[in-house]
């Protein structure tokens, strides 16, 4: 029976731990020995599942409560669901030792129980998304995810992550509420919320207006969550104030299970040909991509707080994988899921190094307080380095099996510019992570910074971790290039690239 | 065929052939040296010895390659599936035999001078140095096997990256800005134009691999040939064409057996060593030379830039007072012949640009190893210092000496041999500006290095100097060594002459545009 219940354990199991964080612990101690206890179950149960999925070609399915699709909710883990399980629960089981020494540090230890609590709701949220197959259940998860990163963003040292959580919260809310109308929508013409059985309804409906604004409606909610330019004005503040371990989190999953929804609702619901070839998304994306690129890289050269610059970072790198999906072709599809794997685990990477420096310079990780880290913390130093130069792209590194993707992708499709953009962007990569490289190892620390030594192990290892997962994901590819290339070549029904003539 | 008296054991190269295993092991020999080294900072003595164990075993590996090649194998090594489609491979040609032969003979004599350097100057961070070494030249073996242009450019990189903190080595504000622009200008270039160029390759060919006779035959236009040659050269900035150039004398902020890896050993022999089996191998030269008779924005433009790149320098090289200074400007002008040979499309030059990276490594090897046996002795950077050195450092001002002619081209020495076959092909392809430059050039060598040695030798003294004595003797056996080998690769240049003179021979006649 516990066999047929593994596809939701990793749903019900955080849910039951989450109250117990609070009920159970006073100063986060037990909280956090259940919350690691969780990630573990989470991760092995993902394990197993990819493995079913990935051996038998075939997805694993779950009816709640029993009840049949399409009136009951299913739960539907397919070879890019479990993937993606893959990676949220591993990075939140390298999160939470490290969160072990960084959260119990920066936050008052009296909150540390509803931070644990807030943590798990988070997994759950986004574990839930990635393997509901309901289209308003994958709002519910949403929000609960979305709720959660709010609080857990509200509770960083500085006072301004109450106002960075605020405003996180007004526009995710309003993503949300789209992403709420756009279902709405299709529920109103369909009767169904069931993917699968959206799927197949939709094509007698497809050209009503309201479908047209469902569409529409979905469109913006969903770019709003993944930070797509324009609408990624709360993700610098979001990252720079929260608490380390949160902002390694939220960055290395958070967006990227938006780009799963994406997927979800463009790819299996709409269909390729409707949304990429009918509504012209993939030009949309495209066009949007190059601004984030630029933009994100360019913002991020001129930034003095080290962690909003890894954020605007972050929007550029979100800029390659909606380039990749604006693409619409399996190469295009397959560089964006890789690209979605590695900069998962780089950005956590970096995100973990900027915590270890935070936890021994008190807080404020500036390009001037960090000067001279390189010879007294060195292997937080030396990780940063290689998840910076994974960042890059430079070959051995995860980065560089993306790039190349990418670009091939680009150019197979004639996006010449796109390929151009992607290229100048990667350079201005160079500049921001060299700018920090060369703090940590040439400059001269201030006279009245009190002397470090290295983070504890409990940082450093999980650290390590990702660090030694991206150089390895350099040369062995099979679990990201291969498996993203068998589930771009699913989801893409028959290989129809969009050529381009310019852009 | 070579019998190993061991099987592999690592089951990743059991698909490979022993004399292909070889391939493998000439890249794996340093890297393990590299990862052994760190456990040994604190006994420096063991570490040393490690590090010319390995430079050793590595000359071994590579010598039986040599006996591989002699008996006419030829071997491929798909080493490892990189991602779906391309895989990293290794192949055994004639000039990478050449290149590798030269990057571990000489890395066994740097690293001997490095242990004599660091000591003397009583150097920090010398794990540090000798473990970045060892990476330096894994990924330099790569780059000299690599069958591919996927497999070359990843050794590449992991070559730029690895001499980074080798550059960078003495961690102070000058190192930093000339580490700077060294990884800037190394980085940006090959992400920027290499990267892309081959990508481009891939799309429109479908294949990456060095072939002989070329691999993108037929699929490019002249202007495009030109333009994607110019993304691949320029893109290879290590090679230091102008005006790319600008890293070669911003390294000289490094320790100088580093300067001497740079300029000799590995960093920009990778560069014109690439430059030359883009050439040859996935333009195919005899393609190039025909399409270039008709469209000279196909590849003609690269000569003329060689020789602008040749002259200019040198200029600038007897405008350097700073020692270090005027061998590095020096060097960017000996790369460029190397081009020069290389674009000149002439079998003769073919060879003598060949030679001519053999020639350069030697002698510009010695003179470094010189510039820093007179740093270690008597601190002095300055040319105009060296009034009378010669008699202070008979020994290390003859090696200078041998270095210089080489660099001149003056037999007896290897130096005239390569700067010989190069002129000849400038000759046969009636290419005037090319046979002006090359004299020219020559002149201004011998400008900028003689008034040195006759200086040394027959000059005065500066009046506030110190008398001093001879570099630590490591210094010295190292410099007699690689300036003893321009002479005897003079008149040992049979078997040289046989290896390189393959690649010319090697084309088949291809369709034409």
């Amino acid at each position: 029976m516990l066999a047929n219940a593994l596809p939701v354990l990793h749903i019900i199991l955080p849910i039951l731990a989450a109250p117990l964080c609070i009920i159970l612990s006073r100063f986060g101690r037990f909280a956090w020995c259940l919350t690691f206890a969780v990630t573990v179950i989470v991760f092995l149960t993902s394990v197993n599942l990819f493995e079913q999925v990935y051996t038998t070609g075939e997805a694993v399915r779950y009816y709640m409560g029993g009840w049949q699709p399409p009136f009951g909710i299913e739960y539907r883990i397919d070879l890019l669901s479990a993937a993606m399980l893959v990676l949220v629960s591993f990075v939140a089981m390298v999160v939470t030792p490290y969160m072990r020494v960084s959260a119990f540090d920066e936050l008052i230890r009296e909150r540390l129980p509803y931070f644990h609590a807030a943590f798990l709701m988070c997994l759950v949220g986004l574990l839930g998304i990635l393997s509901t197959n309901d289209a308003f259940n994958l709002y519910v998860f949403l929000e609960i995810s979305s709720l959660a990163s709010y609080t857990l963003i509200a509770l960083g040292r500085d006072r301004r992550a109450l106002a960075a959580a605020f405003q996180y919260l007004v526009l995710g809310t309003i993503g949300a509420t789209f992403l709420l109308i756009g279902v709405g929508y299709l529920y109103l013409m369909t009767g169904t919320l069931n993917i699968t059985d959206l799927a197949i309804r939709l094509q007698a409906v497809e050209h009503t207006r309201p479908i047209l604004i469902a569409f529409a409606f979905l469109a913006i909610g969903l770019c709003m969550k993944i930070a797509l330019f324009p609408l990624h004005i709360w993700l610098p503040n979001a990252y720079a104030y929260a608490p380390s371990a949160v902002s390694a989190f939220l960055a290395a999953v958070a967006t990227k299970v938006g780009v799963y929804a994406v997927l979800r609702f463009f790819y299996t619901l709409f269909g390729y040909d409707y949304s990429f070839s009918g509504m012209h998304l993939a030009l949309i994306f495209i066009a949007l991509s190059v601004p984030a690129m630029l933009i994100g890289s360019t913002v991020a050269i001129f930034q003095y707080n080290l962690k909003r610059m890894l954020a605007f970072s972050s929007i550029a790198q979100i800029g390659y994988i909606t380039l990749g999906i604006g693409l619409a072709s399996p190469l295009g599809l397959s560089a964006a899921i890789i690209h979605t794997f590695n900069h998962a685990i780089i950005k956590g990477a970096l995100f973990l190094a900027l915590g270890c420096f935070a936890l021994r310079l008190g807080g404020k990780v500036s390009i001037e307080a960090v000067r001279g880290l390189g010879r007294q913390m060195p292997f937080t130093s030396a990780a940063f380095v290689v998840a910076g130069v994974g960042l890059i792209g430079a070959p051995l590194t995860s980065g560089f099996i993306s790039k190349w993707y990418l670009l091939t992708a680009a150019l197979d499709g004639g996006w010449w510019i796109s390929a151009t953009i992607v290229v100048v962007s990667s350079l201005l990569a160079i500049i921001y992570v060299w700018r920090v490289v060369e703090a940590l190892y040439f400059g001269t620390p201030e006279p009245n910074r009190r002397p470090v030594v290295e983070a504890p192990a409990m940082m450093v290892i999980p650290l390590w971790i990702l660090a030694l997962a991206i150089l390895w994901l350099g040369v062995d590819t099979r679990l990201t290039a291969g498996v993203a290339e068998m589930i771009a070549h699913a989801l893409i029904p028959s290989p129809a690239p969009l050529t381009g003539d310019g852009v | 065929m070579i019998e190993l008296p061991f099987t592999i054991p690592l089951p990743m190269l059991e698909h490979l052939s022993a004399n292909a295993v070889l391939m493998v092991f000439a890249v794996m020999i340093p890297l393990f040296g590299a990862v052994l080294l760190p456990f040994f900072s604190r006994q420096p003595n063991t570490r040393d010895a490690i590090s010319l164990l390995t430079g050793v075993a590595l000359l071994f590996v590579v010598l039986q390659l040599l006996d591989v090649f002699n008996a006419g194998s030829r071997p491929f090594a798909d080493v490892w599936e990189l991602m779906p489609d391309f895989h990293l491979t290794f192949r055994l040609r004639p000039l990478g035999l050449v290149f590798a032969l030269v990057a571990s003979s000489l890395w066994i004599v740097t690293t001997l001078y490095g242990i004599g350097y660091m000591r003397g100057n009583k150097e920090l961070h010398q794990t540090r140095f000798f473990t970045c070494f060892a990476i330096a030249i894994a990924a330099t073996m790569g780059i000299a096997f690599s069958a591919d242009l996927l497999t070359l450019f990843i050794c590449y990189e992991v070559l730029s990256l690895s001499t980074y903190p080798l550059v960078t080595h003495k961690g102070d504000e000058n190192a930093r800005r000339g580490g700077r622009v060294y990884l800037g200008i190394l980085m940006g270039a090959s992400l920027g134009l290499l990267l892309p160029a081959i990508i481009v390759i891939w799309h429109v060919t479908g294949r990456l691999n060095f072939s002989i006779g070329g691999l993108v035959n037929g699929y490019f236009t002249p202007w495009q040939t030109g333009l994607l040659l110019a993304a691949l050269v320029f893109g290879l900035a290590k090679s230091a064409l102008m005006p790319l150039h600008r890293w070669l004398p911003s390294a000289m902020v490094a320790p100088t057996p580093v300067s001497a890896l740079l300029h000799a050993v590995a960093v920009v022999k990778a560069g014109v060593f690439s430059v030359v089996m883009v050439i040859v191998y996935i333009f195919g030269f005899e393609t190039l030379a025909t399409i270039t008779r008709t469209h000279w924005e196909a590849g003609s433009w690269l000569t003329y830039i060689a020789c602008f790149t040749i002259i200019a320098s040198s200029l600038v090289a007897l405008r350097q007072d700073n020692l270090k200074a005027r061998l590095a400007y020096s060097t960017i002008g000996q790369l460029s012949y190397v081009i020069l040979g290389a674009a000149l499309l002439s079998p003769l030059s073919l060879v003598g640009a060949a030679v001519h990276i053999v020639a350069h490594a030697f002698g510009k090897i010695t003179l470094f190893f010189a510039a820093g046996a007179i740093y270690t002795a008597s601190k002095k950077t300055r040319v105009s210092e060296l009034g009378g050195i010669g008699r202070m450092m008979p020994w290390t001002m003859t090696a200078f000496t041998l270095g210089a002619l080489s660099i001149i081209g003056v037999p007896p020495t290897i130096g005239f041999i390569s700067k010989w076959y190069i002129f000849l092909g400038a000759m046969d392809t009636h290419h005037i500006i090319a046979v002006i430059t090359l004299i020219i050039s020559t002149l201004l060598n011998a400008a900028y290095l003689l008034p040195i040695i006759v200086s040394a030798f027959f000059g005065s003294a500066p009046e506030d100097s110190q008398p001093h004595g001879e570099a630590p003797r490591l210094m010295i056996w190292a410099m007699l060594l690689t300036a003893g080998a321009t002479v005897i690769l003079f008149f040992c240049s049979d078997g040289l002459l046989r290896i390189v003179g393959e690649i010319p021979s090697q084309w088949e006649p291809m369709h034409l545009l």
